[in-house]
């Protein structure tokens, strides 16, 4: 099953390698990782998108809480969450395929970014799912270029990863 | 107080009462070596390899509980160094090694014996330090050391760049060490220790199965008392052993691929385990498909979360310092009314000792050729018992294991977990610097004394008595005995061919050497080499070069699917 976990640690050179060497020396699935430092700058946050059955899932927390420049773990799946992703794609936009283009953009809630005289780049956040969704929708000639940051996760209400 | 990024290191290892400095010098050392030339409170020992440089710290940590220290220099110096960390790391051996980097400005730009340490070294160590500046020199070491000794101890990488030790800066030694992201449980959760207590207590068939934790954790006199007073039979992992004391009659004998028909029998037929400071893995309970086949009920206490449930799945985790949890378990049952079944236990022994009346390690003593068993039998009455023994991998090592009887801990130092041949001989040397009265063998085999032979040098410069046992059996034994049993007796390139005179060898440094080649010769040479208390002696046994290990429990096969020498 798919997990998102989340992850505080310091914000040192080579922790980021710490957390990739872990999983690729333990044959952990990554599907996507994403980093960047918080409001506290001694502090990065890490989300790390896996899967794995639950022994793994168990496994990778412990082992993630092992590294010394882990701070804390959670696995957002424990509880309610929610997911967002960010996703750039540029598509072909001339001729009837402009309108089309603009329609599809305004149903799955997109914004147009930039417009060039045969192109279209459409920013679009959402779950992983719904930016699948929309590729899915869209006639793959179309699709000039795609770049996605990965997922982030928050814990929803009262479930906060903080130190 | 300003001082060099040098001398900063030195008073560093001073600070930390380190005694002996492992080591070889070299162009990026160069700053710290010369800070080593002018103080007297720690000794460098220079080796002649940076492998054994690091086995030596990690054996004398081993033997004494402290915190080894190995210096090396950059490139070289640190990837030769690699094996000697990987294998501390596997059996989580805690250690300082501090190796010298590239001037800072060059880092990056592929400059002479420049290599990427802390990239090299991550996946072997418990964690490592780029110190990119020389205030940074003191904290950083102090962190190196806590963490290092401390929750699952392991080996601990400070790279320092020639240029940071030349640099100068205020020092000041820290007096503690407070990481928001290190916090090592310590105490078990009382909860899940009665839990623990009650199943032991309505145990039928219940079993002590106790690794390297226990010899780490110093917990091995809260063990005895453990199993004495509820009369459970206890068996010792490779690492374990000597954590519980092997001539104990409630003591069953190794388990796993080369362990005793007793612990391997009981180990799968138990309904209640008690696992400690034990990582269930492979070469210990084989094929986990066939483990699971029977029911039991599995206690688990580890310092290290990450070690339960991660081979086996475990009902009552505890995790905790051993000692401490087996000193609560104690202190709970001096208050328990409730005994262990009684009339349980006394047919579980019979069991057992039915198992144990296989005579599992019988082996030919009739032979006209030397037995290697019978050497190490040998060994174990003329040091009564009472020496250190390190060993090299392979068949010699296991013999090792399941002949010389270790009552106390910190004595059998071995490379369990990496299985590196050519740990032996600089293992001796690390235990010989930690106790310099102790009888101390380093039992190998012709292929492993190879892999570090440089170190007799060592040996000759510091005057370490060590007593060398070779089992020449002429064969990389471990791989024949494979070769033999699933390759079909094609024994590809496990013959060693081009033996030098090992005698001479040792007297060209000033070592008395020995060939022994009749059995009935066994027992004078080790006396007379014993007795020779200040001299490093050589004794070259040539043995039977079919003899195999027994038991055995084939790769991926249960433990109840164990053969025995007879069964051939």
């Amino acid at each position: 099953m798919k997990h998102i976990i989340s992850i505080l640690m310091e914000n040192e050179a080579g922790a980021l390698s710490r957390v990739a060497g872990l999983f690729s020396a333990r044959a952990y699935n990554i599907e996507s990782l994403t980093v960047a430092p918080t409001e506290d700058a001694t502090l990065s946050r890490m989300t790390i998108v896996t899967s794995g059955s639950d022994d793994v899932i168990e496994q990778i927390i412990k082992q993630l809480n092992k590294l010394i420049d882990v701070v804390k773990v959670l696995d957002l799946n424990d509880g309610r969450f929610i997911e967002r992703e960010l996703m750039l794609v540029k598509v072909k936009a001339t001729g009837s395929f402009r309108d089309e283009m603009k329609r599809m953009c305004d149903i799955f809630r997109g914004r147009i970014i930039d417009v060039a005289d045969g192109s279209y780049t459409i920013e679009l956040t959402g779950s992983g799912s719904k930016l699948d969704a929309f590729l899915e929708a869209l006639d793959k000639a179309v699709i000039l270029e795609t770049v996605r940051t990965g997922a982030s996760g928050i814990g929803r209400g009262d479930r906060i990863l903080k130190l | 107080m300003e001082l060099s990024g040098a001398e900063i290191v030195i008073r560093c290892l001073q600070e930390e009462n380190v005694k002996y400095v492992f080591g070889y010098p070299g162009g990026a050392v160069l700053n710290i070596y010369d800070e080593i030339f002018k103080q007297d409170k720690f000794k460098h020992i220079l080796v002649r390899h940076e492998q054994a440089a690091v086995h030596a710290a990690d054996a004398y940590s081993r033997a004494t509980g402290q915190v080894g220290v190995a210096l090396v220099t950059s490139g070289p110096g640190a990837t030769n160094a690699i094996t000697g960390i990987a294998t501390a790391h596997m059996d989580s051996i805690p250690m300082v090694i501090i190796s010298g980097q590239a001037p800072t400005p060059a880092i990056g730009l592929d400059a002479f014996q420049e290599v990427d340490m802390i990239g090299i070294s991550r996946p072997c160590v418990k964690h490592n330090f780029l110190v990119k500046d020389v205030k940074d020199i003191a904290p950083t070491i102090k962190k190196a050391f806590f963490i290092a000794a401390t929750g699952r101890p392991g080996p601990v990488v400070v790279d320092i760049p020639k240029d940071i030790t030349a640099h100068l800066g205020h020092y000041e030694y820290p007096k503690s060490v407070e990481m928001r992201s290190y916090t090592p449980i310590l105490k078990g959760h009382s909860g899940q220790i009665k839990k623990a207590i009650k199943l032991m207590l309505e145990a039928k068939r219940p079993m002590l199965y106790t690794g390297g934790g226990v010899v780490l954790g110093d917990a091995a006199d809260q063990l005895i008392k453990l199993a004495h007073r509820l009369g459970f039979p206890v068996t010792n992992t490779l690492m374990g052993l000597g954590g519980y004391p092997a001539t104990d009659k409630q003591f069953v004998g190794m388990l796993g691929m080369h362990g005793t028909l007793e612990a391997n029998m009981a180990m799968q037929n138990c309904d209640v385990l008690v696992a400690v400071g034990a990582r269930f893995d492979d070469r210990v309970i084989g094929n986990p498909q066939h483990f699971y086949n029977k029911d039991r009920t599995i206690v688990h206490i580890d310092v290290d979360p990450s070690s339960i449930s991660k081979r086996v799945k475990v009902d009552v985790p505890i995790v905790g310092h051993v000692q401490s949890v087996l000193a609560e378990m104690n202190e709970l049952l001096d208050a328990e009314t409730r005994t262990p079944d009684a009339a349980a236990l006394k047919a579980w022994w019979t069991q057992i000792e039915e198992w144990r009346g296989r005579n599992c390690l019988t082996y030919n003593r009739n032979s006209e050729i030397i037995k290697p068993q019978f050497v190490i039998e040998k060994l174990w009455e003329v040091t009564k018992g009472d020496a250190y023994v390190t060993s090299d991998v392979g068949q010699h090592q296991m013999w090792a294991a399941q002949y010389y009887k270790f009552d106390k801990p910190r004595r059998w130092i071995n490379s369990g977990g990496l299985g590196t041949m050519g740990v032996g001989l600089p293992y001796a040397m690390g235990v010989q610097f930690a106790d310099p009265s102790a009888k101390v063998a380093c039992v190998t085999g012709e292929g492993s004394i190879q892999m570090n032979i440089q170190e007799l040098s060592t040996c000759k410069q510091f005057h370490l008595p060590i007593k060398v046992v070779l089992l020449n059996n002429r064969y990389l034994g471990m791989v024949r005995q494979w070769q033999q049993f699933f390759y079909e007796n094609r024994y590809s390139e496990s013959y060693m061919d081009s033996l030098p005179d090992f005698v001479k060898l040792a007297e060209s440094y000033g070592h008395v050497g020995m060939n022994i080649e009749k059995p009935a010769d066994v027992e004078g040479a080790l006396t007379e080499a014993f007795n020779l208390t200040d001299r490093f002696v050589f004794m070259n046994f040539i043995t039977d070069q079919n003899e195999n290990v027994f038991p055995m429990v084939p790769n991926g096969k249960g433990l109840s699917e164990i053969i025995l020498a007879e069964d051939l």
